[in-house]
């Protein structure tokens, strides 16, 4: 891959990483937080896939599968936990 | 540079840029849900497309087959958080946005 | 018969991802043996609960279903992402949200599942939550009808086709 394509689009994922963090950060309620927290799993995976292609070392592909999986199963848990929380009050 | 990676390119252009009007999106919606589905379906789309440009530009058989695993995996898995995302949060009371129009959500026991 | 299958998918998996079992790799009998041991630990861990039908697996029909309704869902999902698109990038941002109730004549869990997800990845459409009876809630960015009948047609009838023919 040309290095200036594979810098352009490492800008753009950084910026989308930043959008997924102001989410996160400013909230304003939690369900808000997780939606950023979630996307923001999903962004990296794509991360990890190009990180791979240039580099061509193929366990970060792994990286990124497990990445899916990890994130996939947080997400659900946080879900559940905000359902929890709302009947234990 | 050949012509398949040429096409690979372009897919990951593509794949790059719906990443980030999905994360456009969710900053710029006003309630949960309706960023839950900008994001959703512009991350997941964005995410699949990388990952399919990933799997015609590499020149290894396993990092292929990794990506179009991840990218099958990542299609089924993103909308069934988002499901339980929205769910949580209308459960636990999340308002919808004030100009809204219509909110007929009822609990399932 | 379901564990089986579950334990031939997982050493599948297995082998995918440490690419070193396949025969010319390095340390091709240790890696098949861990695959072996790890995918038996899990198929036992997990034990005989599902109740998976057999039968539908082996319905050819439903495979080449399966692949046309792949490539009508590709082309909802890149309308989709251009909606979103002209929404989200539109200054006075055109949307008129809302919650609304359609009832799916689907009664697998796997269809209905699959029903959910294809409804999230299409244009303007978020699968909320769906009760016993197939009464389900969807988030729709742009309420374009309030009557359940209605909003039906416009959100689900076209995907109940293909997933009754698929997964029913």
């Amino acid at each position: 891959m040309p290095q200036t394509a594979f810098a352009l689009f490492t800008a753009v994922l950084l910026l989308c990483c930043v959008l997924c963090l102001y989410r996160i950060a400013r909230g304003p309620t939690a369900p808000d937080r997780t939606v950023g927290i979630d996307i923001l799993g999903t962004v990296v995976v794509g991360f990890c896939a190009l990180l791979s292609l240039v580099t061509g070392k193929d366990y970060l592909m792994n990286v990124a599968l497990v990445w899916a999986l990890v994130s996939f199963i947080g997400t659900l848990a946080l879900a559940r936990r905000l359902e929890w929380q709302h009947d234990n009050d | 540079m050949t012509m398949t990676d040429q096409v690979g390119l372009v897919i990951i252009a593509t794949g790059v840029l719906f990443d980030l009007l999905g994360c456009i999106g969710m900053v710029r919606l006003p309630d949960v849900y309706n960023r839950l589905q900008a994001g959703t379906k512009c991350v997941t789309l964005g995410v699949c497309l990388i990952l399919t440009g990933t799997a015609v530009m590499a020149d290894a058989t396993p990092i292929r087959l990794k990506a179009v695993l991840c990218a099958l995996f990542v299609l089924i898995t993103s909308p069934t958080a988002a499901h339980a995302l929205a769910r949580a949060a209308r459960v636990s009371g999340i308002r919808l946005w004030e100009k809204s129009v219509a909110d007929q959500f009822a609990r399932s026991k | 018969m379901n564990r089986l299958i579950l334990f031939v998918l997982l050493f599948l998996f297995w082998v995918v991802l440490t690419w070193t079992a396949v025969p010319p790799g390095p340390a091709y009998l240790q890696d098949v043996g861990a695959g072996l041991a790890a995918a038996l630990l899990v198929t036992w861990a997990v034990g005989e609960k599902s109740g998976t039908r057999l039968a539908p697996w082996l319905q050819p029909q439903r495979y080449a279903w399966a692949i046309v309704y792949f490539f009508v869902l590709a082309v909802y999902v890149i309308k989709a992402n251009l909606d979103v698109a002209y929404r989200v990038l539109h200054p006075a941002m055109p949307i008129r949200p809302g919650i609304v109730r359609v009832k799916t004549r689907l009664r697998q869990p796997a269809a209905r599942a699959a029903l959910g997800n294809s409804i999230t990845l299409c244009p303007g459409t978020l699968a909320v939550d769906i009760h016993e009876d197939g009464t389900m809630m969807v988030h729709w960015i742009y309420v374009r009808s309030l009557d359940e009948a209605e909003a039906g047609r416009m959100i689900i009838s076209r995907f109940e086709w293909f997933l009754e023919k698929i997964l029913e």
